[in-house]
């Protein structure tokens, strides 16, 4: 059976102690709220924290205030919320019905990044030869490349973007708001911008009739499985015109991309099957995949275009 | 003799259900036993490699190792064929893939084991690996996998095979047209929803291990063998079974562990392999690539038909050897084909072993040869079911590879699909499509691994004050074998299932089954359990017979059922024959028919009765995304008679599962000489989620050799979904995929073929040189000479 | 790993309240509770198969919504009522959902069958009558290698018969 490592496990009372818990540990020290991520991941030791700080028992991050979300709310919680359509349909479709009753939203937001030379256990990574993202010194997917490919893999964190959410995070000293596309980075190792020891508190996620919005998620099978990509537009209409759009990806690249140039495509104009399928081919352009997910790259390129068709054609008809 | 039947046919619960829907059916990793060891396999980090040390001096001095082993503590050869006897418990000179297993340890814990394999040093001087059919078929400029006594040339090649069956050129020389094509199928595996599992003991000189395994009686084999005690003295009990489809049919590495651990530390010693573990023990579905060339007639009949396969088979022999001929010789049991070559070859990569896989080698050559027969059907402008359905084979025939068809229900099994699917009245929409397929399947094969000429399955019946037990030595794997015994004695003795007590898969307590594999335990143990319960019937008819004061000659006339005998209740009826005939013992026993034709080789294909199966799917394919949404799936299939419907059913279902998933999705593949996605999580299986409906139909052609004219139903369903998909494929698109599965990159590829005015097809282009050896000439039986055994001799 | 047995073991009291028993337990904090479950508290009837979240396998309830027994620590799950397998059945009495099973031979090998069995009951807790569709989408965590799921579906069907209406 694979096993978690000997670990401390420590209650902070709060969201405050939390962070101050891990900024005093350092690279020793991580959160766990649900675990749904960090377990496996520390039992295939790709993580090696000896101390895990607990955010489960945290009942103030339990809430949910409108369309504001505690960190501990599930997904399944989420899904079934009356929140922007696009979000919570993201919600709805991560991994499986068991996971998604544990998992939790911020935890979706922080999902670690992806790739299939990551994603194995300690013997078969050392058994390759280790990369970039853990143990090693190179890529192996992009052996010339200085920086790590691993791909971002949360279906909720385009949808929250799309949609102009705003994340709260708890440092030692306070908290601190930021918009939850400045939560990112590109790098498939530094994927997120806080801090390490920084807790997410709470989405503000706006209200449902803001926008239209739907998330589309492509995978090989109905469940289980992580985004080959993801589409979130979240759109502003008033009567049949867009006032403003947003097109967010999962799955393209170490981060969430935004496809901007087919948001502001979009930006007054009537969504028409010509404007949906001429943003579509724009949203495809920044999307960059590498062979290191399931399937080819050129196919999983190919049906971003398909898939940002569909989110809009959903979206619109909102 | 027709008579009604009480509980054989309907569907009852099974006989284990209780224990298994409230968790107290014991699997093998359930066991734990005080003071139970905890053993960790180190394995190959490398696809080749020559170990030239293991230095175990440190894992050794960790608190709470009890022992430490390597392949200098078992170095006897075992393999599950007496001709591939290539395998070690622990390799302590080479490697061959990776995870071979070179080291043990057995601690008080898991976690400490697990350490222990970190502080294992070994040496390796790394080989150069071979990876693919085409590498393996070159001479190799490095040291070969294997020595090169027990190889062909080139050194990397295992098997070569070469037959002819009647006149293959005249054959072609007749037909107004002929057609080549190549095939890829890349290989797949089981997963099992439960890992393997072993618990071994020592004690009084006498070793006894449980394990999750299909074949008890071949674990002791190879456990006497390696572990040099008699048989005696090894005790193979099978835990319940959490699931093999072929995946736990060899003898393997962590049993032999086990038990040397235990003989050792004198403690219980279990391993359990991880999930990651899991995909390199392996022995799943071979990667073959195909050629073939069939002659037909205008109006579709097979002329003649060459095959040809080479197969992929991984670091060690395992079933390979047998591998090889199945995918050449089930073809002429569904048509009839004049005249037929095959050629085979198997070659040894640095990969996971490949084995017997729910289907045995011919899943492969049935994708292949159904599209192939489709493609011919559309060169001539014929209805592709019609074609086959002309070659169809007859009913208690002799295929010219002298394989014996007895019961046949192909021609009803196609009538049903057809007629449930609307298949010839479908509209014609790009984008959907409908396509069939039939095939057949051993119900059990006619010669055991090893040769012997004793029965394949025993079983023996004790009846006292009114309790019936029966003991065999099969293993239920889930499948149901348990409920089938059950019910056959149930059957004869008038009582419900139920009723009889079973003990099965324990070679101290229970005679020999030779196990869950080749489908055929429904036909062998069932025949054994019949013929002991019909001699218990006897004692007991008998005895009330003479206490009633019927004539001897009167008997037939005395009613046996619903619990009563005659005049007297099961148990009274007991009570008499135990007062007669003193302890009430029967037994009963199956061997089968010698039936192979009169040439070496003829060892592999022939089965007591084959099961036959026809299927259309109906699938809609999205050419903008290449993803094949399978819609419905109706499949017919000619069990003989079933014994459990609910049984059947649920072995139709899961074959039909499982080929879809081969058709669609999975694959045991390789990047670096490394598995590629050891994990549940990558290897993609089909979900709830991925399943249409599927729409089954039992077809009963009571066989006259099968229990009550029982046959096989676990392996024969899945054969033909996997090119009826590919062929619903072509229906909707017009594009050909030549491998499995159908990704949908695939049908892009295929599709962007067309455009480009190439042929619009994904899959191999050529089929490589193979040295094959001389042809070895067989003379056709007379296709109605169904004798068999010693008349059979006595012709050739 | 071999420098991780130089690590302290954390050791807690855990009140755990499976299948209605509360028990007290002295347990190393990363112990899973598919672990606890079937090498302390003896309920082997929890299976696993990849401990990583991925097969479904190791179902149990929490609250009475499924979840995923590799990847739960018994530190997060006091106060919780834990159920499993073993304590689906009223006394002697099997649960609607054992009968139905084993009616339609649902279990065939029995492997993945006590999670199937806990993540159907969660469903009709919730949804006593639900359509096919809508059972798929609550069992399809659950990997099942033997059955194609058929058999699986229309034995919780059949449960949901018996449910008023």
């Amino acid at each position: 059976m694979l096993r978690l490592p000997r670990l401390r496990y420590l209650r902070p009372a709060g969201p405050r102690e939390a962070a101050a818990m891990v900024a005093d540990l350092g690279e020793r020290a991580m959160l766990v709220a649900a675990g749904t991520d960090l377990f496996p991941k520390l039992k295939r030791r790709q993580f090696t924290p000896d101390t895990l700080v607990g955010l489960g028992h945290l009942a103030g991050l339990r809430g949910v205030d409108g369309t504001r979300l505690g960190a501990l709310v599930t997904l399944a919680e989420a899904a079934r919320l009356p929140l922007p359509a696009g979000y919570a349909e993201a919600a709805g479709l991560v991994s499986s019905p068991p996971l998604r009753n544990a998992g939790t939203v911020a935890g979706n937001l922080c999902v670690d990044t992806r790739c299939n030379y990551y994603d194995m256990t300690y013997e078969w990574r050392r058994s390759v030869g280790f990369c970039l993202k853990k143990d090693g010194d190179i890529c192996l997917v992009a052996p010339s490349s200085p920086r790590c490919w691993a791909v971002s893999s949360s279906d909720t964190a385009p949808a929250a973007i799309a949609l102009g959410a705003t994340i709260t995070l708890a440092g030692p000293d306070g908290e601190r708001e930021l918009p939850a596309s400045a939560l990112y980075r590109d790098d498939g190792i530094e994927y997120l911008a806080k801090q390490p020891h920084e807790v997410v508190t709470a989405i503000r996620l706006p209200a449902a009739a803001a926008h239209s919005s739907a998330y589309v998620k492509l995978r090989r099978r109905g469940t289980i499985d992580f985004p080959l990509a993801g589409a979130a537009v979240a759109l502003r209409r008033q009567g049949p015109e867009v006032v403003s759009a947003r097109v967010v990806l999962a799955g393209v690249g170490s981060h969430p991309v935004e496809a901007t140039a087919a948001g502001e495509f979009l930006g007054g104009r009537r969504l028409t099957a010509e404007v949906i399928a001429e943003a579509a081919e724009l949203a495809a352009k920044p999307a960059r995949p590498l062979d290191n997910t399931d399937l080819s790259h050129a196919w999983r390129k190919r049906m971003v275009r398909v898939i940002v068709q569909e989110a809009l054609e959903r979206a619109a008809a909102r | 003799m027709t008579r009604r039947l009480d509980v054989v046919g309907r569907s009852l619960p099974r006989v284990d259900a209780a224990a298994k829907l409230t968790g107290s059916a014991v699997y093998a990793d359930d066991l734990a036993p005080p003071r139970t060891l905890h053993c960790k396999i180190l394995r190959s980090p490398h696809p080749h490699a020559r170990v030239r040390s293991v230095d175990v001096a440190a894992a050794r001095r960790i608190p709470g190792v009890r022992a430490v082993i390597t392949g200098h503590d078992l170095p006897i050869r075992f393999g599950i064929l007496p001709v591939s006897q290539d395998e070690r418990a622990l390799e302590a000179e080479k490697v061959r893939y990776v995870g071979d297993p070179v080291a043990a340890v057995a601690a008080t814990d898991e976690e400490t084991a697990h350490a222990a394999l970190d502080a294992i040093r070994v040496d390796y001087e790394l080989l150069d690996p071979v990876l693919t059919i085409e590498e393996a078929l070159r001479e190799p400029a490095g040291e070969p996998i294997h020595d090169h006594s027990y190889t062909r040339s080139p050194a990397n090649v295992h098997r070569l095979v070469a037959y002819e069956f009647g006149a293959v050129d005249a054959g072609f020389e007749r037909a107004d047209h002929v057609r080549e094509d190549v095939f890829f199928f890349p290989g797949n595996t089981h997963l099992p929803m439960e890992q393997h599992s072993a618990l071994a003991t020592y004690a009084g000189g006498r070793l006894t291990l449980w394990s999750s395994t299909q074949v008890v009686h071949y674990v002791q084999r190879a456990l006497a063998r390696v572990l040099e005690l008699p048989m005696h003295r090894v005790r193979i009990i099978g835990a319940v079974h959490g699931g093999g489809f072929g995946g736990k049919t060899d003898p393997f590495s962590h049993e032999l562990v086990v038990a040397k651990l235990a003989m050792l530390t004198g403690r219980p010693v279990k391993c359990t392999l991880t999930r990651e573990e899991v995909f390199y023990a392996h022995r799943g579905r071979h990667p073959v690539l195909m050629w073939v060339r069939t002659g037909v007639t205008r109006d579709g009949r097979i002329t003649a038909m060459h095959f040809r396969s080479v197969l992929d088979g991984g670091a060690y022999g395992s079933y390979g050897a047998a591998s090889v001929f199945y995918t050449g010789t089930l073809q002429t049991v569904t048509y009839a084909i004049p005249a037929y070559r095959f050629e085979g070859c198997r070659v040894f990569t640095n990969k996971a072993p490949c084995g017997p896989k729910r289907g045995h080698g011919t899943p492969q050559a049935r994708f292949a040869l159904e599209l192939h027969l489709d493609k011919l059907a559309d060169d001539l402008g014929l209805d592709r079911v019609e074609l086959k359905r002309r070659n169809f084979v007859t009913p208690f025939s002799r295929a010219v590879n002298w394989l014996r068809v007895t019961s046949c229900g192909l021609e009803e099994c196609t009538a049903r699909v057809l007629e449930a699917s609307g298949y010839h009245q479908r509209r014609r929409t790009p984008g959907r499509g409908m396509g069939f397929a039939v095939s057949a399947y051993m119900s059990g094969a006619g010669t055991a691994i090893y040769w012997n000429g004793m029965p394949h399955s025993e079983v023996q019946l004790k009846v006292d004050r009114g309790g019936v037990t029966a003991y065999c030595g099969a293993m239920d794997i889930g499948q149901g074998s348990d409920t089938v015994l059950a019910t056959v004695v149930a059957e004869e003795l008038g009582l419900q299932p139920g009723k009889v007590r079973l003990v099965t898969a324990d070679t101290d307590l229970t005679p020999i089954d030779l196990g869950s594999y080749s489908s055929r335990v429904t036909f062998m143990a069932g025949n054994a359990a019949l013929e002991a319960a019909r001699r218990m019937r006897d004692l007991l008819v008998e005895a009330v017979a003479a206490r009633m004061g019927v004539a001897d000659i009167d008997r037939e006339g005395i009613a046996v059922g619903g619990g009563r005998i005659g005049e007297f209740s099961f148990e009274a009826a007991c009570e008499l024959a135990e007062e007669r005939f003193g302890a009430l013992s029967t037994a009963g026993s199956y061997t089968p028919p010698r039936i192979g034709g009169p040439f070496k080789g003829s060892g592999v294909g022939p089965s007591p009765a084959y099961s036959f199966s026809a299927c259309v799917v109906a699938a809609d394919v999205d050419a903008r995304t290449g993803i094949v949404a399978v819609r419905r799936i109706w499949i017919a299939h000619d069990v003989g008679r079933a014994i459990n419907a609910n049984l059947v059913l649920g072995q139709i279902e899961g074959s039909v599962y499982m080929g879809l998933g081969e058709a669609l999705m999975e694959e045991q593949a390789y990047r670096r000489g490394r598995h590629r996605w050891p994990s549940m999580l990558d290897y993609k299986s089909p979900t709830f989620l991925d399943m249409p409906e599927i729409e089954s139909f039992i077809v009963e052609t009571v066989d006259p050799e099968g229990p009550y004219g029982a046959k096989e139903a676990g392996q024969g369903p899945l054969l033909p979904v996997i090119p009826a998909v590919n062929a619903a494929v072509h229906d909707a698109l017009g594009i050909w995929i030549d491998e499995t599965p159908i990704t949908p990159e695939k049908v892009i590829r295929a599709l962007a073929a067309r455009e480009r005015g190439e042929p619009a097809r994904q899959g191999p282009r050529s089929f490589p040189a193979i040295p094959f050896p001389a042809l070895i000439h067989v003379d056709p039986p007379d296709p109605g000479d169904l004798r068999v055994g010693a008349e059979l001799d006595a012709r050739a | 790993m071999l420098n991780e047995l130089e690590r302290q073991v954390q050791r807690e009291v855990i009140a755990l309240d499976v299948n209605g028993e509360l028990t007290e337990l002295l347990l190393p904090v990363h112990r899973t509770l598919l672990e606890v479950l079937r090498e302390d508290l003896r309920l082997t009837g929890t299976k696993h198969g990849c401990e990583l979240g991925e097969c479904g396998t190791c179902t149990v309830l929490v609250d009475g919504e499924p979840q995923l027994s590799c990847l739960s620590l018994p530190v997060q799950l006091e106060g919780r009522a834990i159920l499993t397998v073993e304590g689906l059945a009223a006394g002697a009495e099997l649960h609607p959902l054992q009968v139905a099973f084993a009616e339609m031979g649902a279990a065939q090998c029995g492997y993945c069958t006590p999670g199937m069995l806990l993540a159907a009951r969660a469903l009709l807790e919730r949804t006593p009558h639900p359509s096919p569709q809508e059972i798929r989408e609550a069992l399809a965590g659950n990997l099942c290698r033997c059955t194609g799921y058929v058999r699986i579906i229309e034995a919780v069907e059949l449960a949901a018969a018996a449910n008023p209406a």
